[in-house]
């Protein structure tokens, strides 16, 4: 049921758990465990909510911002990338294979912020060697929602 | 001037499904549960490949039945579900414009006239006047409710006479949701095995089968030479636009029905049938998704209909539900129009599909859950008026 159950939540976690049971063919009790579970085991580690921040009067900037670092001894990127996740505006980092080394996906309210963030605070630090912004221009797909367009249905009356 | 047109066409009557669609499409904010199609998109890789096959300009005919290529992923694709074997898909399988031209060739190719034609109804509305224009005379078999829709072998016994020739097999069943399970196939199978008679059977419908894998009535012994087995890409892989489907039996009515084929259509969209090659070697996986979310639909709406009181059987295929409104003293074009009107959701009436399918409607679940959602908000509001004014 576990993979079910979060292939559902994944896409709206705000599905009440009567209906989670029937669209599984399960107990209600069977489903309040599973989540509880998964809760208690870490697999579910939130509940969000996907915003179109574009469509409200709130401004903000989202950038990318690639970073390599130089691996310290005994703590390879884990004691570095540590250090970059405390700070509040960073929404998400990220160790990846390639060119660099971590992705660090920060949110700031004006794109002043965001320099300042990444020359005064980011750049700093002492095993960052380098740090390349991106800032993002537009939102198509989000957490495999499209937000740029709302899909209508286009089906045509057809017999039979 | 004299009258220009064929009678045995104007015999036929217009689909029943039509006046409703006529209706709901000049109203606003309608709710179609009426749609006999996926809500999916086709899946972007089989789009892709039909995209990549327009730009290395292979816009060409194909052979008539079908590229090669794909007639063999049909092989091997039911070998792989249903582990029946055409060791010579060249010959023994022809690829249609969508599953109905294979149901019309396949009756013309077999057909005599005055040869019957057993039609279990509630079915799937082409039968009837496609085996009418192929010269037959339908016979049909009125399903009941109380078999869950399946077809039994005493109801089949007693509709054969010396001329029957075909027995049609739609399962899992439009409108119904109804299955055959491989112990009714069985009994099915002994009787026509004594009678001698071929199968068509539809099974369009069979990758959404809920309960266990879908059985074909092909896979029994002695079965596979009698049968002519449909399918397609419509509803499996929601490319109803592409309008592609397939048929599989012997070799001797095969060429009599490409024949038929060759002459009126020359071949299935070349397009279609690159894409189809993709959709049968790397689907599997968006086959599997989308049945994961049509059979969550289909527990909540049956959950819904048992919640109003509505009678309903539990449908474990298709993407039908179909539960009994007889306790409300309409008809269910009645029931069918009233709602479409004062609720504006457009459903089916069961009689569409049948003389039997009287007492009930057929609602689809190939829409999103937040439109059942709704749809059955409001059918719970109809249905306590309909109560109110009985009583």
């Amino acid at each position: 049921m576990r993979e079910a159950l979060l292939a559902i939540i994944e896409r709206n976690s705000r599905i009440d758990i009567k209906e989670l049971a029937i669209l599984l063919g399960a107990e209600e009790a069977a489903v309040a465990n599973e989540l509880a579970a998964m809760e208690t085991e870490g697999i579910i580690c939130g509940y969000h909510t996907l915003i179109d921040w574009e469509k409200t009067s709130n401004e903000k900037v989202t950038a990318l911002i690639e970073v390599r670092v130089t691996p310290q001894r005994g703590q390879g990127f884990d004691s570095i990338a540590e250090r970059i996740y405390q700070y509040p505006e960073v929404q998400s980092v990220y160790l990846i294979s390639g060119g660099y080394d971590l992705m660090v996906i920060l949110e700031g309210k004006t794109l002043r912020e965001v320099s300042a963030f990444v020359s005064d605070k980011l750049s700093t630090l002492d095993s960052v060697l380098s740090a390349a912004t991106h800032f993002i221009l537009k939102k198509y797909k989000d957490h495999g929602t499209v937000i740029a367009r709302k899909k209508e249905d286009e089906r045509e009356m057809i017999t039979p | 001037m004299r009258n220009p047109l064929a009678e045995k066409v104007v015999a036929i009557k217009p689909s029943g499904i039509r006046k409703f669609f006529d209706i709901a499409q000049e109203m606003k904010g309608v709710i179609s549960l009426g749609v006999g199609e996926p809500d999916f998109d086709t899946p972007w890789h089989i789009r892709d490949e039909g995209i990549y096959s327009l730009e290395k300009g292979r816009t060409f005919y194909t052979s008539n039945a079908g590229l090669k290529e794909l007639r063999e992923e049909i092989a091997n694709y039911v070998y792989r579900k249903q582990g029946i074997r055409y060791e010579n898909p060249l010959k023994e399988i022809l690829v249609t414009v969508g599953g109905s031209e294979a149901i019309d060739i396949g009756f013309r190719a077999m057909i005599n006239p005055g040869d019957e034609v057993l039609i279990p109804q509630p079915s799937f509305v082409s039968y009837e006047p496609c085996a009418v224009m192929a010269g037959a005379k339908p016979v049909i078999i009125n399903l009941k409710a109380e078999n869950e829709f399946r077809l039994t072998a005493q109801e089949l016994e007693e509709a054969i006479t010396d001329r029957t020739k075909i027995l049609v097999l739609p399962f899992p069943n439009n409108p119904t949701g109804a299955i055959m399970e491989r112990k009714d196939l069985e009994a099915i199978a002994e009787v026509l095995i004594k009678h001698d008679i071929y199968v068509m059977s539809d099974e369009i419908y069979a990758e959404l089968s809920y309960k266990e894998k879908h059985v074909s009535i092909a896979q029994l012994p002695g079965m596979q030479e009698r049968t002519i087995l449909i399918n397609g890409f419509s509803k499996a892989f929601a490319m109803t636009g592409w309008r592609l489907g397939y048929a599989c039996g012997p070799a001797q009515i095969i060429e009599q029905m490409i024949k038929i084929h060759q002459f009126a259509i020359m071949c299935a969209p070349t397009t279609s049938q690159y894409a189809a090659i993709e959709a049968l070697k790397n689907g599997d996986d968006d086959v599997t998704e989308m049945c994961t979310a049509y059979n969550q639909r289909r527990r909540y709406l049956l959950h819904a209909f048992r919640e109003m009181g509505l009678e309903c059987f539990e449908p474990y295929g298709a993407f039908y539900i179909f539960p009994s409104i007889k306790e409300f003293g309409l008809t269910s074009d009645e029931f069918a129009m009233r709602f479409l009107r004062e609720e504006s959701v457009a459903v089916v009436p069961g009689t569409a599909f049948g003389d039997c399918g009287e007492g009930y409607l057929r609602i689809s679940y190939a829409s999103s859950l937040e439109n059942l959602r709704t749809a059955m908000s409001r059918m719970n509001r109809f249905v306590t008026k309909l109560r109110e004014e009985q009583r």
